[in-house]
Order: structure tokens, then sequence, then C-alpha cells
């Protein structure tokens, strides 16, 4: 397969046309227009539909319809987009249907800013909408995994019947990297006539389906919440996926971050071995289903001092990392969301006084 | 003799959950019966609304979606784009439509969407409980108006037909109602010609209807039927507001 060199956000749009998403809605937002642009251009091109939604409203219900027919389709937006979707993300979880969301993330709250952001990691994965849903939220690190993600995130919406999340960062979509795209994706699966309303006549069935998140008996309304967190579960134990870096050396300090962010941490750590001091990663790919056993495990070497969260955000991501590492050692957090990513330095200067404290104690 | 009444296919055995003297029920069938006529039931995706009509999907008898409050244009929008061969429809209320879903359905108006909407005008929100809807009549009261509606205040009732219809995309724009035999079978050619505007893919049809709510309104059946026809129809009035040529 040919290297091309990509922006991501046109990456993303060239990637769902090859999972065979011919579908896309979305409504202008920075720092991820350049989607919309570009498969304005493309989808005519294979026949496709691209519509330009009145709102972020309105776009998560074009979704909603088009993915209850069993199309295969996909919105992206940013922050604030995202939120203004909720609501449909929602209603799609309720009635378990596949479709897949991409976030490039700006900072917030509010209009926030436009540069990059990993701030909406606590809406991504704990809900963002009402009820209790989750998304399978996958957080790609290059222009090359966004590609790949995108592209596995169709088969997986359609095998849990539940909308993914892409969870980037403003700098997945901005910047320009060598692609190679993955073989186009040429099955979907053959279940979705017992579900979907495509049409009796289409799917040459008597009996009608119906699509619907409604249920006012509060036996089965429990009972179609067990179904959902039984999906949940099942992301569990199938779906989790992370990076692991230097985890095979005797790491004093142990990083948890994942997209733009873990690409500083890895120079970081370079760095800091260069001086003798020495760091592993754990990578999230996946935040929900969150490898919690991995960063446990890892957290359990006898060397390590002090576990780190490193994100754009607040210590959104922290509430996790403390919840795998269970006691066993002091999670820190460091990170910056205000538009700036932290550099190597200060990735190196933050792990150099938390290692400091920890070492005397 | 023959058979001089049938059920249509289109419509389930589900006992209706409708209060008595409320049109909904009317409405139900008079789609019902189009869509049997045009033989279109196993192509056909209804979306429902939120409103006293949520649970529309329990009587019809094909393919169904169900949406949130006010969004059922843009749903529509979803599926007609990805299956322009399907025959779609949403069946939405007035606050459902005319308060929180207006931009949806401004917009899917507006790009000529090739779907259906039939808009049932009940000047109230019946379901949460008689609160005041866009249409809710000057100094009508409701839970929420308990004074009448003060229009110095909240502005006058919203005409939608008209509203859409000024928009400058073809369509079909029409306005019925469902209180009286002589009105109904009008109201039923309307929303026959609103099909066959889709059928024939030509432009975005929608025929609002203009309702009774006995419950909310505090009203006996026969009560709510003259009201609306001495009250609405004169504000609402009947007829075809824009045609597509
Ligand atoms: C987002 C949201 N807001 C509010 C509600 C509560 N709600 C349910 S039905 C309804 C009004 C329905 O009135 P209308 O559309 O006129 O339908 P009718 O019951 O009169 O047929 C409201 C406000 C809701 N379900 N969702
Ligand atoms: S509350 Fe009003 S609109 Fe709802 S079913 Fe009863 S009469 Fe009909
Ligand atoms: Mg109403």
């Amino acid at each position: 397969m040919r290297k091309v060199l990509m922006k991501g956000n046109e990456a993303i749009g060239e990637a769902a046309i090859r999972a065979g998403c011919l579908n896309y809605f979305a409504y202008p937002i920075t720092p991820q227009s350049e989607v919309a642009e570009y498969l304005s251009k493309r989808m005519p091109e294979v026949n496709g539909v691209f519509l330009q939604g009145e709102s972020e409203v309105a776009v998560g219900y074009m979704i909603f319809g088009a993915a209850a027919c069993g199309a295969r389709v996909m919105t992206t937006s940013s922050s604030p987009g995202i939120s203004l979707m909720s609501e449909a993300i929602s209603y799609i979880a309720g009635a378990e249907c596949p479709a897949v969301f991409v976030n490039i993330m700006r900072g917030g709250p509010g209009l926030g800013g436009i540069l990059p952001s990993q701030a909406d990691y606590l809406q991504a994965t704990k809900g963002g909408g009402h009820g209790d849903y989750r998304l399978l939220v996958m957080a790609p690190a290059s222009v090359q995994e966004a590609v790949e993600m995108v592209m596995q995130a169709f088969p997986l919406a359609e095998k849990y019947r539940n909308p993914i999340m892409i969870l980037g960062d403003g700098l997945i979509g901005q910047m320009m990297e060598p692609v190679v795209f993955p073989d186009d994706l040429k099955t979907e699966p053959g279940n979705k006539n017992d579900w979907a309303t495509n049409g009796m006549d289409f799917r040459g069935s008597d009996k009608r389906n119906l699509v619907r998140s409604l249920y006012l008996d509060p036996e089965v309304l429990n009972a179609q919440n067990l179904k959902l967190k039984a999906k949940y579960e099942q992301m569990k134990r199938e779906e989790i996926r992370y990076e692991s870096y230097k985890t095979d050396t005797d790491y004093q300090v142990l990083i948890v971050s994942y997209g733009t962010m873990s690409r500083v941490c890895k120079t970081a750590i370079d760095n800091l071995l260069e001086e003798g001091i020495r760091v592993a990663l754990i990578r999230p790919q996946t935040l929900f289903p969150f490898p919690e056993a991995a960063i446990r495990q890892a957290a359990s070497a006898k060397s390590c001092r002090v576990v780190m969260s490193i994100e754009m955000s607040m210590g959104q991501m922290l509430e996790d990392v403390d919840r795998s590492v269970q006691g066993r050692l002091p999670v820190e957090w460091y990170g910056k969301c205000g538009g700036d990513v932290p550099t190597p330095e200060e990735v190196a200067d933050s792990v150099k006084s938390f290692l400091q404290k920890y070492s005397k104690e | 003799m023959g058979k001089t009444f049938h059920k249509p296919e289109a419509l389930s055995d589900a006992q209706t959950h409708y209060c008595p003297g409320c049109t909904h029920g009317v409405i139900h069938r008079l789609v019902a019966e189009v869509i049997d006529e045009l033989q279109i039931r196993r192509r056909t995706v209804g979306i429902a609304p939120v409103g006293c009509a949520v649970l529309a999907y329990n009587y019809f008898t094909f393919d169904f979606q169900e949406a949130a409050h006010g969004r059922a244009p843009a749903m529509a929008t979803g599926i007609k784009r990805v299956r322009p061969d399907l025959m779609v429809f949403t069946y939405q209320g007035d606050g459902d439509l005319a308060s929180i879903g207006m931009g949806e359905i401004i917009h899917a108006a507006n790009r000529g969407e090739k779907f259906t909407t039939i808009f049932v005008n009940n000047a109230v929100y019946g379901m949460t409980g008689g609160q005041m809807a866009p249409t809710t009549m000057p100094n009508q009261r409701t839970t929420t108006s308990p004074f009448g509606r003060n229009v110095a205040d909240v502005g006058m009732p919203i005409k939608v037909a008209e509203l859409l219809a000024a928009l400058q995309t073809p369509a079909y724009i029409s306005r019925q109602t469902a209180i009286k035999p002589k009105y109904i079978v009008k109201a039923k050619k309307a929303i026959k010609k609103a099909f066959e505007y889709q059928l024939a893919g030509k432009c975005f049809s929608f025929v609002e209807v203009v309702s009774t709510c006995p419950t909310n309104w505090g009203m006996t059946a026969l009560e709510a039927v003259n009201w609306a026809e001495n009250t609405l129809l004169p504000y609402y009035p009947l007829g075809d507001v824009k045609t597509p040529e």
C-alpha cells in the first residue's frame, strides 16, 4: 500500500469511505471542519451522502435516523458540538443503533478555545448524555492510528449495536503525517434485518421493526438496562487496548497518557533516561473500556514510586488511573488545558519533582 | 351485501390509549387508510414524536422509529437521505414541532426533504398535562397560563402552515381538521396528496390537522369540537396553503 501525506481531518474522512461508510452528516466547527470540506467533495465521487445539517442537534438525529435504517453513518465535530449531540447519542445508545462519532477536542468549558485539548474525557467515557449508557471510546495518537481506528470503529459499532466515539485532540485533526490506508472494508454484518427499520419489502419480512428507547414498564426498562450493561461488560472483556512503553525496565515512575500528550511523554521519557531517570508509559488506546488491570499491574513494579496521569485536562483521566491503581502507589497529575501542549521539558520537570517527593518518603 | 367497513391493514388491533373525544385516533386512521390505498405499507417508516402520540407505533403495522422531543424531522432527513426509496412520515404535536422542534422542521422544509409531516395542532401540550403551547390561543387558559395566554407577554400563536409556506422552496402545505366528518373527508384527501407528492419524489409535504384535547381543555368531547370550530378554525383557516407548482 502506498504512503500518502495527509492532514488528520482529511484522513479521517477518507478512512470512513474506505470503511464503507457512505453517509456523513455534520455541522462546521474548528478544529475539524476539514472533514466536512473533504467529504463534501469526496462523497459525490462515490455516490455517497453528504449533508450539512442546521445544527449539531439536528445532525445527531440525522445520524440516528440513518443508523436506525442499518446504514453505516458517521459524523465529526468538536467539543461544543458534541455537547449538543449528546442528547442524540443517549437515544442512539438506548435504541441500540450502530454509529460513529468523532470528537476532535478543543478547549472548554463554554466556547473555551480552538486549540488542542483533552478536556472531554469525562464526557466521552462517563456519559455526556443522560441515562446509563457507555460509548466505546478510542483515542488515536497519530494520523495513522486515527485512520485505523475509524475503520475499526464501524464493525465494532455493529458488533455491539452501540455508538463508538473516536476521541482525538485538535492536533490529531490538524497535523499532517504519512498514512498507509488499510485494505478497504467490504463486509457488513448480516443481522441488520433483525432490527433495522429498513422497510419490510426491502428485507422480505412480514415482521415490522421498531427502533425506540421508551420502556414505560419498570421491569422491562430495568431488563433493557441490564442488557446494555452486559454489552459494556463484554467490551471490558474483549476490547481493551493499550500500548506499553519501557515497561520492561526498572522504572521509578509510571506515566499514563493518551493521544498527542502520550507522544510528548515518550520524548520526555527518552530524555529522562539519558539523565538516568527511568520512566515507563501506559498509553490507553481505548478510554472506555479502560486498561485498569494493565495499569494496576504496572503500578505493582517494585521499583516504581509514583504513578502520573498526564493529560491536557485538569485531572479527568486521573480519576480512572487512581481507580485502577487501587491505592498501591501515590497517583499524581500533570497537565495543561489552555491549548498549549506541554513540552517534553515541562513533563520531565514534573516527573522529576514528583519522583523527588516520593523518593524521600 | 358486500363488506362496507374494514380496518386498514396499516392499523393494528391494539386498544387505544387516547382519551375519549381525542382526534389523535381519527388522524391515525386517516394515515393508515392512505398508506393502504397507496400500497406503500411494506416500505414505510413512521416516526413517532414525544407527546401523546409517543406510542403511535403501537397502532401501526409497519416500521417505526421513535424520536426525541422535536427531532423527528432530522431523523426523517437521515432516513430519506440514505434510503430515498422508503416512504417516511413524521407525526408530531404542536409542542413537539412548533416549540422545541421548530428549527428542525423549518430546515427540513427549506431543504425540500422528500418526506411527509402530519402536524397535530391541539393548541396545548397534551401529554404533560395541558401546559401552554406556541399555538395556544390568546386568552386561552392552560396550566402554565392560568390567567389566559397574555399575548403582550408571550406573543401571538404561531400559524405553522403559513410560516412554512413562506419559505421559497417548493412544498405542499395544507391545513385541515379532524373534528367533524365533513372536515375529515377533506383531511384525508390532503394527507393522500401529501403522500403522493412524496411518492413522486416531488417535494416536502405537510398537513397541519387542527385537533382536540378535551381532557386538557377541561371540556366534554362535544364541547371540545364546538370550541375548536368556533375558536381555533377562525384563526387557523383550513385549506391548501401552498402547492409545489
Ligand atoms: C427534551 C424534552 N423536554 C420535555 C419533555 C416533556 N414533554 C413530553 S411531551 C411534551 C409536550 C407534548 O406536547 P405536544 O407536542 O403538543 O403533543 P400532544 O401531547 O399535545 O399531542 C413535553 C414538553 C421531553 N420528553 N423531552
Ligand atoms: S391528553 Fe389530550 S391529546 Fe392527549 S390523549 Fe388525551 S385528549 Fe388526546
Ligand atoms: Mg399538542
